[in-house]
């Protein structure tokens, strides 16, 4: 194991975070305070409760879900596609370093970025409106476990993409829409019956369920079934990313 | 003298149906300075770029100081360090962090006081703290080069490392080269200044259309192919050649002005001496008499027009 280039790919990838504050930190966390100052106070007050939580503290794991989904996504896509885009990785590429090693350190800094983002928006969360967390340790679970496989999302993004356009696009038409779509500011049982089975398609519903759950003990699907449904879903990237390296996918020629 | 880098049978062939290279088989040797030469599109970047882990091969195999490119892929880069071609560069970071940055990726332990020996050395000393995308064309190159050199490589590829660069760092990178093969180190650079090749090199190697059609010594290439001329001025210009003067098939120049005489130096009697009294004898009266070898670029050029 080749330690010193993960850790240097990984300093390297935080110490990008840090000159990006704004960017990276500051922006999520304004945008999720202005989803809370609408939906919550606005809106949320005329809206009763869902299943005995205010409509405030009910949309708070949803919206953490959508700022570690599209965050993660975005950070790992960047991180290896902006060196690709640059020329630099090859520096990378023909350093005697694993491709285990190389995911480990991209996906490991994006992974972790999301989850510092995640912890601050819940900070902030917290002061809008009351949050409890019934299962802490599953609630640690699926943060972690969903930072992780998103971030791989990301990273196959950003090996995939061909210009920034593409770099945008799966996170603008593919993951805003499925966060929205799945949950995240409502139950799946306020749907028409038709909808709730179409929306069972959607892998973000079991997230944010299970998410959910591990919060108010509330889930529109069971637990069992979210981290199951996370685990096949970190399964499949895996499985992509692992054939790219073996291909070399727009990697190397 | 062992062998360094050793190449048998590699080909590429890219997805579009390009033949980069074509069955190359070469060995450098440990601590000698390789100059690849040819013209663009001969395949020289692609050739590094296998041997780097940058391009996968179609066929062949590539060892570096012993160990498999692909099998022992950790063992053979460790070796290894590359300055590209085109001016690759990070935008944001430090010239130290980014030079400490590749140090790490190599799998050497941070070692600050080497990282400023190195930027001492390319005269980057001073711009250690710059963002690199504050720093001129020539020295991102010299970071390019900090940045091969950062973690001790045993190997040295530098590609086109003079293209677009001025005289006094060129000349640095001359004096650094030399001071690497000091160090043992070995280093194989493409190129196609030929005088780069006739300055630095020990061996060179001809590459052409994805083919190495010639390794030789530098002395050796420059003997055997080398030609050189006699050009003797004369008094009074004439119109024809002398009879008396055909065995030397002499070349009328400049209006008659001149006679230039072709020979091989390496022969043990180049024929100057009788050529001289011939032209006496002759009463061609000249006034003086000049000679030029072959450049390396001529040899070149005849090998790459064949």
């Amino acid at each position: 194991m080749n330690l010193y280039a993960i850790k240097a790919i990984y300093r390297f990838e935080m110490a990008r975070a840090w000159r990006t504050l704004t960017q990276s930190i500051i922006s999520p966390v304004i945008s999720t305070s202005l989803y809370f100052v609408v939906f919550g106070a606005a809106i949320g007050s005329r809206i009763p409760e869902v299943d005995g939580v205010s409509y405030g503290s009910f949309i708070v794991p949803g919206l953490i879900m959508l700022a570690l989904l599209t965050q993660s996504v975005s950070n790992a896509s960047f991180g290896i596609y902006f060196p690709r885009f640059t020329g630099t990785i090859y520096e990378v590429l023909s350093a005697p370093v694993s491709y285990l090693e190389i995911v480990i350190a991209y996906v490991g800094a994006a992974a972790t970025k999301s989850l510092i983002l995640g912890s601050i928006i819940l900070a902030t969360a917290g002061l809008f409106v009351d949050i409890r967390i019934e299962h802490p340790l599953w609630m640690l679970l699926f943060f972690v476990l969903t930072a992780f496989t998103f971030s791989l999302l990301g990273f196959i993004i950003g090996i995939w993409a061909d210009g920034f356009e593409k770099l945008q696009l799966v996170p603008m038409l593919i993951v805003t829409p499925l966060t929205f779509l799945g949950g995240s500011f409502y139950s799946i049982h306020m749907l028409p019956p038709f909808w709730q089975t179409v929306t069972l398609f959607n892998p973000v519903v079991y997230l944010v369920s299970g998410f959910r759950w591990s919060f108010y003990g509330l889930a529109d699907v069971s637990p069992a079934l979210s981290l199951g449904m996370t685990l096949l879903f970190l399964v499949v990237c895996i499985g992509v990313v692992a054939w790219i390296f073996r291909t070399g996918y727009r990697l190397k020629p | 003298m062992t062998t360094m880098l050793s190449v048998s049978n590699l080909s590429k062939v890219y997805e579009g149906g390009f033949t980069a290279l074509k069955a190359v088989d070469l060995d450098i040797r440990r601590g000698e300075i390789f100059a690849l030469l040819g013209p663009n599109g001969a395949g020289k970047t692609t050739l590094i770029s296998i041997v780097c882990g940058l391009v996968n091969a179609s066929t062949g195999t590539v060892k570096v100081g012993g160990h498999d490119i692909v099998t022992d892929y950790r063992a053979a880069r460790s070796l290894i360090g590359l300055v590209p071609q085109e001016l690759t560069t990070e935008a944001f970071e430090s010239v130290f962090s980014a030079v400490s940055f590749t140090r790490g990726l190599f799998g050497k332990p941070a070692d600050p006081a080497y990282i400023e020996k190195v930027l001492r050395s390319l005269s980057l000393w001073d711009k250690r703290n710059h963002k690199i995308m504050t720093l001129s064309g020539g020295m991102k190159r010299r970071l390019l080069i900090a940045k091969a050199l950062s973690h001790e490589p045993r190997v040295l590829f530098l590609d086109e490392p003079t293209a677009g660069v001025d005289v006094e760092l060129r000349r640095d990178m001359w004096n650094l080269v030399r001071g690497l093969r000091e160090d043992g180190v070995t280093v194989i650079l493409t190129t196609h200044y030929i005088e780069e090749a006739e300055e630095m090199a020990d061996r060179i190697g001809v590459i052409t259309h994805g083919e190495i059609i010639l390794v030789e010594d530098k002395a050796t290439l420059m003997h055997k192919l080398g030609k050189k001329q006699l050009t003797v001025h004369l008094h009074e210009p004439i119109d024809t050649v002398p009879e008396a003067l055909a065995a030397y098939a002499l070349e009328r120049t400049d209006d008659g002005h001149a006679l230039t005489y072709t020979y091989d130096a390496e022969r043990e009697h180049p024929g100057i001496a009788d050529l001289l009294a011939d032209l006496n004898a002759a009463g061609v009266g000249f006034k003086d008499v000049n000679t030029t070898q072959s450049s390396l670029e001529d040899i070149f050029v005849s090998l790459v027009k064949q």
